[in-house]
């Protein structure tokens, strides 16, 4: 068993995970620094594949590297290693800080954080509801993603379908509709 | 048990569904945990957001982790942990050779964009919840300053969201109290 190994994928995911802030896409330029700068366990150009191939799926994208990573590198205990190390402790923290804050959840000055943090997540969510309304006017143009924004306004606020079907629609509407050349240059 | 069952069901279904990261799940997983399930309020889930914002490292984890253990124990976190994690990890390992070989597909590549304006409207429905439920605890005034005020901060000065939102746990402990 080569555990210098296994401790070297734990320390390197779990020094991505500890800096990386803004979740997941955020930390990947971590993790290439990791992978392929200090520990040489990929090439560059297999890193990008890796990178492409968790592109592909859905899911959170950093458990997905290290997941794969882990694995390729150090068997299925080393896909355990850089799991826990990426999930584990930032999950504590949360657990632990939460459980303090809701010990003194009756305590005017929690209620007073509580309702100066509400408008500010409210913002937070503001800018990534931008992001991903800009990025859709990138990749698909203006016209199809103020249709595909109304049509899923309309069935989820109007209809309240379950955000999952209109997702799982979509998926199969962009695999099974027949792709111009010019799109696929595009892309 | 049935909390379990409904843990699993509530992460399993963001986590499989969930083009575009752990971000992209945010909705999805309140759609389920407030709106489904009602674990908690809209507010309760605004405070583990910002937590889980605040943190380093992944957010849907972070989110999953401390929703499980607060609805079912540590039990109730490690289901929901494995249903964020498990199902595209598998189908990542399993489905390697094939993946590889559609991972240039222009339609394969056309999903996320395709599902992007979908997210964004549940992210959109979201954010209004938040500034609703902030007019109803906060009043109007507040939280337009406090809506003002972090936007520019964030927007314009760059400042890292995580300073933010401790500033205003600070001004919410002096001046909402």
């Amino acid at each position: 068993m080569n555990w210098t190994l296994q401790k070297d994928i734990f320390v390197s995911f779990f020094r991505s995970s500890m800096l990386g802030y803004g979740g997941g896409p955020s930390t990947i330029p971590l993790v290439y620094k990791e992978v392929v700068d200090t520990y040489g366990w990929m090439t560059e150009e297999e890193f990008s594949d890796t990178l492409a191939l968790t592109n592909t799926l859905p899911g959170p994208m950093l458990t997905k590297m290290a997941g794969y990573i882990g694995y390729r590198v150090g068997g299925v205990l080393g896909m355990l290693c850089a799991l826990i190390s990426v999930v584990l402790p930032t999950v504590l923290i949360m657990i632990f800080l939460i459980g303090f804050l809701i010990r003194f959840r009756d305590s005017s000055i929690v209620q007073g954080m509580t309702a100066a943090i509400t408008p500010v997540v409210g913002v937070l969510l503001l800018q990534l509801t931008y992001s991903f309304a800009k990025k859709s006017k990138h990749d698909l143009g203006w016209v199809y993603a103020l249709l595909l924004i109304i049509v899923s306004a309309v069935l989820y606020i109007l209809f309240g379908v379950h955000p999952a079907l209109i997702i799982v629609a979509l998926i199969l509407f962009a695999l099974v509709k027949k792709s111009p050349k010019k799109e696929g240059d595009q892309a | 048990m049935r909390e379990l069952w409904e843990l699993l069901v509530a992460f399993f279904i963001p986590g499989v569904v969930g083009y575009g990261g752990g971000p992209a799940s945010i909705p999805l997983i309140e759609h389920e945990v407030v709106k489904k399930y009602e674990f908690m309020s809209t507010n309760e889930f605004g405070e583990v957001l910002a937590l889980a914002n605040s943190l380093p490292g992944p957010i849907a984890t972070k989110m999953a982790g401390y929703i499980g253990f607060e609805v079912a124990g540590t039990l109730g976190s490690i289901v929901a942990l494995s249903a964020t994690i498990v199902p595209s990890l598998a189908a990542m390992l399993a489905l390697l050779g094939l993946l590889n070989k559609y991972k240039d597909s222009p339609k394969v590549k056309r999903i996320s964009a395709y599902v992007r304006p979908t997210i964004a409207v549940l992210m959109g429905v979201l954010t209004f919840q938040f500034f609703d439920s902030s007019v109803v605890t906060a009043g109007w005034i507040q939280t337009i300053l406090l809506v003002v005020v972090s936007l520019l901060l964030l927007e314009k000065f760059k400042v890292h969201p995580a300073f933010v939102v401790a500033g205003s746990l600070v001004y919410g402990a002096i001046f909402l109290s």
